[in-house]
């Protein structure tokens, strides 16, 4: 059982919790990942750890409210705990000084981008931070982003704050422009991971995303989050999460991204059905 | 006790009975009933009680089977549970998924004339007396002998590591990399053919016993091996088991549908999502399901599918029944339940719709040509023979390659040109001091009674290498 210790609502349906873990909290590093599990009947899910505080013994998680299990942690509030926690998985990002980095966060991307930008910056790089969301209220982490970075731009869909439009939109002006571009971190939806890739491809210049395919045991035993990477099948798990993005099948992601649609409908339409009225009450 | 000389009647192998395949495939419950006791006492009075025992000889694990059988001749059912134990701390296990036919029955010398001892059964039905009277006592355990020893992987390896090695005196923690103990027995191997209740309760034997168990946790993520060297333990045992799985490497293996067949089991299996949406965990149950491979693994998955209720479950293998590697029996339980079979065809590639679906797949036809290094006939495809049918799900039983984690981190560790660790066969002992290993991260993929054996063998080694007894 692993209690959480904090939890703050960053916006409508995202929340960052503290997680009691202090064996994780110590040995994670940037990039990696935990898989919880929430009660007897829950499915495994990864998250990003976002951060570690080894004195507190406690790890940052931040959660969207997507589907069932997302939504059943959102109700879980500060002294409640998580049956099973399990991580650091994955490897640790690549941290050394490139020169010039930029970190891209979209919408709840921005929380695993988060640890990265924080170890570009503690390895000597000159860190570009560009934070997306699709509104204002749906745009987190933008104080810590700004404190770990020497730049920071905003974006939101709808104009509600920052740059009117879209991350790509000011990287497409940043590799264009005059500062030289040694690397790109990309984290958000899948779509623009895509377009930044887009972005950077003819530029040549090295761009890793992370990848959130869906995972089992997340321990390179059931080959649930393969994707296809430079014409070869990779294990997200053990082989990432980040991945030179322009050989990311992102199309093919996508779609096994969607595998359990119906499925998970039906799962949402039960925890209504039996969870109605709180459900109702938060959102209203 | 009987005055009759036993072993010499001549009454045939007790049969245990089975649900019936119709109601069966409509639930995960056990197929075999199990004996009863009359029948167990019967089978028993089978055994020719040799001074010699063959037997013996094919058993992993060197259960003293004669022993046991007298015992339940003579109506000690518990007794007899006690006296498997002294070898193998998971009888209720081995009784149902150990190989009987190709070890210990294989050996047996009613087998030369008649059919051999039913051991396996016995076995489990003595496990399962012990266990459904509620008071599985535990041995006597000696006094600590100040020596700690880290198992990674509480799998049948792992487990018969720590049961030979608590027995020994020794303080054993496993770490588990998932939340529940077990390994393959809770992940892999079906309810209907292994209950989990079961597996629990002979962990529980074992913890009873003073093996502790810390679960989700993943060493060479969350501890590397030297790590939990320095940190006071004086040996490992290295039983982490079978890794990524094997694709096919054919066009449209991604597609939505595709599973591994260690996905589908551990979604059924270990996540119960045939209980979805009571519980979490989704499975795509499919209308017409092909299972690529011919050994256990495959008709693990072709018998769940089938509980699932698809339209129709096909194994696909490309060679003929006989060289198949599944055990008969499944192979007969998997008949019973409709479980199709296509032999002598493999898939050539996946088509999908446009939402990236499964939808259809393409085999050719095979035929076999001389046999190769494994003995048996080589698959060869004829052109032209190509063809095609209606599939939504298909599930790659086709074998395990190694997991990657504690190779990543423990660099003196030797492997071998799979990325098998390597061992001395007689120890289990690695290239690294104090580390030992056995199971699927040794053998590559292979079965629970074989696992167990190396576990075994590593316990004594490793009593050994500890005390000093020998060497």
């Amino acid at each position: 059982m692993f209690e959480i210790v904090y939890k703050k609502q960053l916006s409508h349906t995202v929340a960052l919790f503290r997680v009691k873990a202090p064996k994780i909290a110590e040995k994670r590093k940037a990039g990696q990942f935990i898989i919880i599990r929430i009660n007897e009947h829950g499915e495994r899910i990864p998250l990003t750890i976002v951060d570690a505080d080894i004195k507190e013994g406690t790890i940052t998680i931040i959660s969207q409210e997507v589907g069932k299990t997302t939504e059943m942690l959102g109700e879980l509030e500060k002294g409640d705990h998580i049956l099973d926690v399990v991580g650091p998985l994955g490897k640790p990002i690549p941290t050394d000084n490139f020169g010039t980095a930029i970190c891209i966060g979209g919408g709840i991307g921005t929380a695993p981008i988060y640890p990265i930008a924080q170890a570009l910056k503690a390895a000597g790089n000159k860190v570009i931070s560009i934070v997306g969301a699709r509104t204002k209220d749906l745009l987190i982490l933008e104080p810590e982003m700004t404190k770990t970075s020497d730049e920071i731009f905003v974006a939101t869909d709808d104009g509600s704050y920052g740059h009117h439009g879209f991350v790509t939109q000011i990287l497409g002006r940043l590799v264009d422009g005059p500062i030289r571009v040694d690397i790109v971190f990309a984290v958000g939806p899948l779509p623009m991971m895509k377009a930044v890739c887009n972005v950077t491809r003819p530029h040549k210049i090295l761009t890793m995303v992370s990848l959130n395919p869906i995972m089992v045991d997340g321990t390179g035993m059931c080959g649930a989050c393969r994707v296809t990477i430079g014409g070869k099948n990779r294990f997200v798990c053990v082989d990432g999460p980040e991945f030179n993005g322009h050989e990311v099948d992102f199309d093919e992601l996508m779609r096994r991204n969607r595998s359990y649609y119906n499925e998970e409908k039906m799962a949402m339409e039960e925890l209504t059905y039996h969870e109605g009225p709180r459900c109702y009450e938060r959102n209203s | 006790m009987t005055e009759r000389k036993r072993g010499r009647e001549n009454v045939s192998r007790q049969t245990m009975s089975e649900q019936d395949p119709l109601e069966r495939i409509a639930n995960f419950y056990e197929v075999p009933y199990g004996y009863s006791e009359d029948q167990a006492v019967r089978e028993a009075m089978r055994c020719f009680q040799c001074k010699e025992p063959k037997c013996m000889t094919g058993c992993p694990v060197k259960v003293n089977i004669p022993w046991f059988t007298r015992l339940i001749a003579e109506g000690k059912f518990v007794d007899a549970a006690k006296k498997i134990k002294e070898s193998n701390p998971l009888p209720a296990v081995c009784g149902r998924v150990c190989r009987q036919e190709d070890q210990c029955e294989k050996f047996c010398l009613r087998g030369k004339k008649a059919q051999p001892v039913s051991i396996g059964a016995l076995e489990r039905f003595v496990a399962d007396y012990e266990r459904e009277g509620g008071d599985v006592s535990i041995p006597d355990i000696p006094k600590w002998t100040g020596k700690k020893v880290a198992v990674i992987g509480s799998g049948p390896a792992g487990l018969a590591a720590a049961g030979d090695l608590i027995r020994r005196g020794h303080k054993v923690t496993i770490f588990e990399a998932l939340h529940v103990s077990g390994g393959v027995l809770m992940y892999g191997i079906p309810e209907f053919r292994l209950p989990k209740k079961i597996v629990e309760a002979e962990i529980d034997y074992l913890k009873r016993m003073g093996v502790e168990i810390v679960l989700n946790a993943v060493i060479g993520k969350i501890n590397t091996v030297d790590e939990l060297l320095s940190d006071g333990y004086d040996a490992v045992f290295i039983g982490t088991g079978a890794g990524l799985p094997i694709f096919l490497n054919i066009p449209g293996e991604n597609l939505v549908g595709v599973y591994s067949a260690n996905e589908y089991l551990t979604r059924v299996n270990l996540m119960r999502a045939y209980r979805f949406p009571e519980y979490d965990t989704p499975v795509l149950r499919g209308r017409k399901v092909v299972v690529v491979g011919g050994g256990n693994t495959a008709m693990d998955s072709a018998r769940t599918a089938r509980r699932l209720c698809p339209e129709e479950v096909t194994v696909v293998y490309r060679r003929s029944v006989d060289e198949m590697p599944a055990r008969a029996e499944e192979v007969r339980h998997g008949r019973e339940e409709g479980v199709q079979f296509l032999f002598l065809a493999a898939p050539t590639r996946f088509i999908g719709d446009r939402e990236g679906r499964l939808k259809a797949m393409e085999f050719v036809r095979m035929e076999l040509s001389e046999p190769d290094e494994t003995g048996r006939r080589r698959p060869l495809p004829i052109t032209g023979s190509e063809f095609q049918r209606d599939v939504d799900v298909a599930i790659i039983a086709i074998g395990n390659d190694v997991n990657p984690l504690i190779r990543e981190t423990t660099t003196d560790i030797q492997t071998n040109r799979y990325a098998n660790i390597m061992v001395e066969p007689d120890t289990a002992m690695t290239s690294k001091k104090g580390v030992y290993a056995g199971g699927d991260i040794v053998r590559g993929g292979s079965t629970v009674i074989l696992a167990m054996g190396d576990g075994r063998k590593a316990g004594k080694a490793i009593h050994e290498y500890l005390t000093g007894e020998k060497k």
